[in-house]
């Protein structure tokens, strides 16, 4: 036994893996013609390097199904600390790793669980690592709940992409989920569509306007934004508001309670105000389980050629998941958008007012399903439009935030807006109505 | 009345945060529900799916699980398998699975037998402990049959399932009746505002907000709630229409440019925010208050008609509400009203106008559930909160009616019964996934008719040995199971139709023998997280569960869910 088990290589007996032998060293109805199986596949797969971002809810998932699937050599970026509120779902965690960051403890754990598996992990953010550190992998698993990363992986992975070189072009598998809802999605960088082309699927919640915060609430919801974004900036303006100390929340809810008191407004409760607070997105394991076992299912398929994954030109890209009311499944192809900002190259058409002024164009950019920019600077061809920095330039700028988009620019110029939170530029061609 | 004493914190409690997330979806109750569950996990065969499904129920916090599997850990589990270790190696899979599945949660109590089904089934009442039983494929169809039986006597429900290569398949037998009160509707859906039937009170609190509507301030006129809109223009319309509301599309259209043209244009806004919303929800809120086809449904069953002194409470708070509908032609009201454009005291009244109706009705469906109590001489009263839930749910209360799943076996024909006619018409949509249940039936004849040593011991998987053969063997016996179906509904198919059928049939079956019995980890994963989910519907009686085959295609990434 013990020399089975200190021989990983494909020539030693791998009574270990005869589950997925069986899989790897025979053809199939759907596998293609001139496919071979067996030893090249299998080390084929050992071989691949695959990157993981994310050791949350998805994360633990997908690093357990990545190494009980034959992936041999697997990295891991994760920033987060483990929270006590993660244990319910993040298996790899127990009540003693509070505290520890979710990268380390998640790759120790699996290693040790599954022998031969090397698992590299990185506590920090994406952002900190550049294209040399990207290029080393065949392909990226995401399981994140943030889509700002998501935007930010998606754009790096398709300007790395050179023509001329096949292995630069790094398949990007997605997951998400929202508690018993979820997706996943296979994208092959510029040449399929990508998370920019779909980012209208996932378009943000309609913010409550601030005057009805401030003088008409109705909803406990609205008393809790009151606290939150109006309250606390009156009182407590040198404290930077920290939503998971507890102190801070306890504060929140009371401030929420007696403004709810005062117009008879019932159901404010601690656990909504953390919920509105925190913008907490419900997670249950079994959602996590589904999607990241899709996920992994299509990164075993593209990494073995054992049946088509998702993703292929032409074909199925995107796999919506819905679970609360029975079992429902959507598998379409979504299709690339020309005027995608991220792999496109066409300026995507907006009909505005030309009596907008600068800064209401700019306010909108937040809430466009289609762009989400919370700090966007815009320029035309010809000139500096408004820049959020370096100061001196914002400053030069400010002015023009109250000037009307038609003193600015001639109907139907294009201006190219973007935002330091990712590396996108957005091409929009500005047609008067 | 502002109280003058601080409210006291209630900050959450150590289980609170840790099943937070959770808890946003399915509550107290749900949770509650969850805790006091005991599953039973009968395992056989690889074995990861059943434990994949339990490691999905011990982190949300189910009370107890008990792992029945006589498994030796062998080389192979350890390569797919992720709840044992290399010091599990030779020990009884039970007892390893058990013991690092309850690691995941301390809270759990985890318990293994390790003793062969066929001698556990044999004791006193083996079953009767379990809430809920879970069965793995392969399994003795006699075996399979006895659990079933139990399940139909006891109304528990059972679960069984198939994992192998890309594929999987479960299916539920919920019991005879399922109801649900609590479906958690999507709410963009569920506001119900009786506009074409208010009540005096509602119609009173109107009149007194839209007097002098043409002649208030803009401030005012931009802020009456939209529901008071639509009524203000619907009784004008009801004078102008001998009374009546608009009833089709066209009239709803007129009516929406009449409350379109009582919009105040002028304004620093270039418009009024509640006539937006009226315009927006007339189309979608100008219908009569009518009850649901699954409520008539569950109005007209046997259950709901015949109540006897220990029907569960559901059909009596049932039958309570069906007397309620006959009678007045409605449901008892939700009474929620969603957020809307308005001052704060104006929605607050408002809200109370429609709560307090709400809570008349609610008096009146108790009033009926006492006296329907008493005449049964039933003597535990159903709880006022479990009314309360059924009213403010009643139009979107579900009934499953379980149906026991196959059990094929050996020389015996798959019997459908009454959905024979559905089950062939699936036959002919390319896209279903009815091919790969009737390949997994084959998959059960296939092994409860081969074993691996030819001795009665552990059954054989097709393709585990001889690819070729057991691909023809099984292929051969999916192609009877679709000739009997078609017969059985009486249905012909010929030439490129039937051949059809036959080839997808057979693709399905090539892929399942490849697999030669092997479960990838990743299908295993996903389904146990499909399994895991049905598993937390049936205990907590929230959400719609599935009714009651769930396929999964992992090549293509599709499910379906089947009604056979
Ligand atoms: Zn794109």
């Amino acid at each position: 036994m013990a020399e089975v088990l200190q021989k990983n290589g494909v020539s030693a007996p791998r009574a270990r893996w005869k589950h997925l032998d069986k899989i790897l060293t025979r053809p199939g109805p759907f596998t293609d013609e001139d496919w071979v199986p067996g030893e090249d596949v299998i080390e084929g797969l050992s071989r691949t390097k695959i990157l993981v971002i994310g050791a949350g809810g998805l994360g633990c998932e997908i690093l357990k199904s990545l190494a009980l699937s034959g992936f041999k050599d697997i990295h891991v970026i994760d920033m987060d600390t483990i929270d006590v509120s993660n244990l319910n779902r993040q298996f790899l965690f127990r009540h003693s790793d509070v505290g520890q960051p979710k990268a380390t403890i998640a790759a120790k754990f699996v290693e040790r669980r599954v022998p031969g598996v090397k698992i590299t992990p990185f506590v920090g953010k994406i952002q900190d690592k550049d294209e040399d550190y990207y290029r080393q992998f065949t392909m990226v698993v995401c399981g994140l709940d943030s889509i700002e990363a998501r935007r930010w992986i998606n754009s790096t992975l398709v300007d790395m992409v050179d023509e001329d070189d096949p292995d630069s072009l790094k398949p990007l598998i997605d997951g998400g989920t929202e508690g018993f809802k979820g997706q996943a999605r296979v994208i092959l960088p510029t040449m399929t569509s990508c998370i920019e082309c779909q980012l209208d699927m996932h378009a943000p919640r309609a913010a409550v306007p601030l005057c009805t915060l401030a003088t008409i609430p109705r909803q406990p919801q609205h008393c809790i934004e009151w606290a939150h974004i109006i309250k606390w900036e009156e009182e407590r303006k040198d404290v930077t508001l920290d939503t998971d100390d507890p102190e801070h929340i306890t504060w929140l809810y009371q401030k929420a309670l007696s403004r709810a008191k005062e117009f008879n407004i019932e159901g404010v409760t601690y656990s909504m105000t953390q919920g509105v607070v925190k913008n907490i997105i419900p997670a249950i394991a079994s959602t996590n389980a589904i999607v990241a076992a899709s996920c992994c299912n299509e990164a075993f398929k593209i990494a073995t050629n054992t049946n088509p994954p998702l993703g292929l030109p032409g074909g199925n890209n995107y796999m919506m998941y819905s679970g609360d009311d029975s079992i429902y499944t959507y598998t379409f192809e979504h299709l690339k958008k020309d005027d995608c900002p991220v792999c496109g190259n066409v300026a995507k058409k907006l009909e505005v007012n030309g009596d907008m002024t600068l800064e209401s164009f700019l306010e909108s950019m937040a809430e466009k399903p289609e762009a989400q920019l919370k700090k966007p600077s815009i320029r035309s061809e010809e000139k500096t439009l408004y820049y959020q920095s370096p100061p001196s330039l914002e400053e030069q700028t400010r002015p023009n935030l109250k000037k009307e988009l038609s003193e600015l620019l001639e109907n139907g110029e294009e201006v190219v807006v973007t935002d330091p939170a990712f590396q996108i530029s957005f091409k929009f061609k500005l047609l008067f109505k | 009345m502002i109280e003058t004493t601080p409210p006291p914190l209630q900050g959450p409690t150590s289980k609170e945060k840790k099943y937070d997330r959770q808890l946003r979806l399915w509550a107290a109750s749900g949770q509650a529900a969850l805790e006091d569950a005991h599953i039973l996990l009968v395992n056989s065969g690889s074995g990861v799916l059943g434990v994949e499904t339990l490691k999905n129920l011990v982190l949300p916090g189910i009370g107890n699980f008990t792992i029945l599997d006589s498994s030796v850990v062998s080389e192979a589990d350890l390569g797919i398998n992720f709840f044992l270790e290399e010091d599990s190696l030779g020990g009884f899979r039970a007892e390893h699975t058990c013991k690092l599945l309850k690691e995941l949660n301390p809270d759990v109590q985890g318990h293994f037998i390790a003793e062969p089904i066929e001698s556990f089934i044999t004791k006193e009442k083996p079953l009767d402990p379990y809430t809920l039983i879970l069965v793995a494929a392969p399994i003795d169809p006699e075996i399979l049959t006895k659990i079933t039986l139990h399940a139909q006597a006891t109304q528990k429900p059972v679960f069984y399932f198939h994992n192998v290569g890309f594929y999987s398949h479960f299916s539920i037998y919920l019991s005879h009746v399922f109801p649900i009160v609590d479906t958690h509707p999507d709410s963009a859906t569920t506001s119900d505002l009786r506009l074409l039937k208010p009540w005096p009170g509602l119609l009173e609190f109107m009149t007194k907000k839209t007097t002098d509507l043409e002649q208030m301030s803009d401030h005012d006129h931009g802020h009456i709630p939209y529901v008071l809109l639509i009524l203000y223009y619907l009784e004008k319309w009801k004078g102008d229409h001998d009374g009546k509301v608009p009833r089709n599309y066209k009239e709803k259209i007129a009516f929406r440019d009449q409350v379109r043209q009582g919009a105040r244009t002028h304004t620093a806004e270039g418009g009024e925010e509640n006539y937006d919303e009226a315009i927006a929800a007339v189309l979608k809120s100008l219908n009569p208050p009518s009850a649901s086809s699954a409520v008539k449904e569950v109005f007209k069953s046997e259950e709901c008609k015949l109540l006897a002194k220990d029907s569960p409470s559901f059909w009596v708070v049932a039958n309570a509400i069906s007397q309620f509908y006959e009678e007045r032609g409605e449901l008892p009201l939700p009474g929620s009203v969603p957020d809307m454009k308005a001052q704060s005291a104006d929605y607050i009244q408002l809200q109370n106008v429609y709560k307090s109706k709400a809570r008349e009705d609610f008096t009146d469906v108790v009033s009926r559930v006492r006296r329907l109590e008493d005449k049964l001489g039933r003597t535990v009263p159903v709880a006022d909160k479990e009314i309360e839930a059924f009213c403010k749910n009643a139009d979107h209360i579900k009934l499953i009616c379980g149906r026991p799943f196959h059990i094929a076996r050996a020389g015996e024909k798959v019997r459908w019964n009454e959905r024979a006619k559905v089950a062939a018409s699936m036959l002919e949509n390319r896209e279903s996934l009815i091919h790969l249940y009737i390949a997994f039936l084959a998959y059960d004849i296939f092994t409860n008719s081969h074993d691996a040593d030819a001795l009665g011991g552990a059954p054989l998987a097709p393709g585990e040995q001889d690819l070729q053969l057991d691909g023809e063997k099984m292929a051969g016996i999916a192609y009877k199971i679709v000739d009997d179906l078609l017969t059985e509904a009486n249905k012909f198919l010929e030439g490129e139709e039937y051949d059809t059928v036959k080839s997808r049939t057979k693709q399905f079956v090539e892929e399942i023998v490849r697999a030669g019995g092997a479960e990838l980890h990743n299908i295993a994963t996903l389904s146990g997280g499909l399994i895991a989910q049905e598993v937390i519907k049936a205990v907590t009686k929230q959400y719609v569960p599935v009714d009651n085959t769930c396929m999964f295609d992992g090549v293509v990434s599709k499910m379906e869910v089947l009604r056979l």
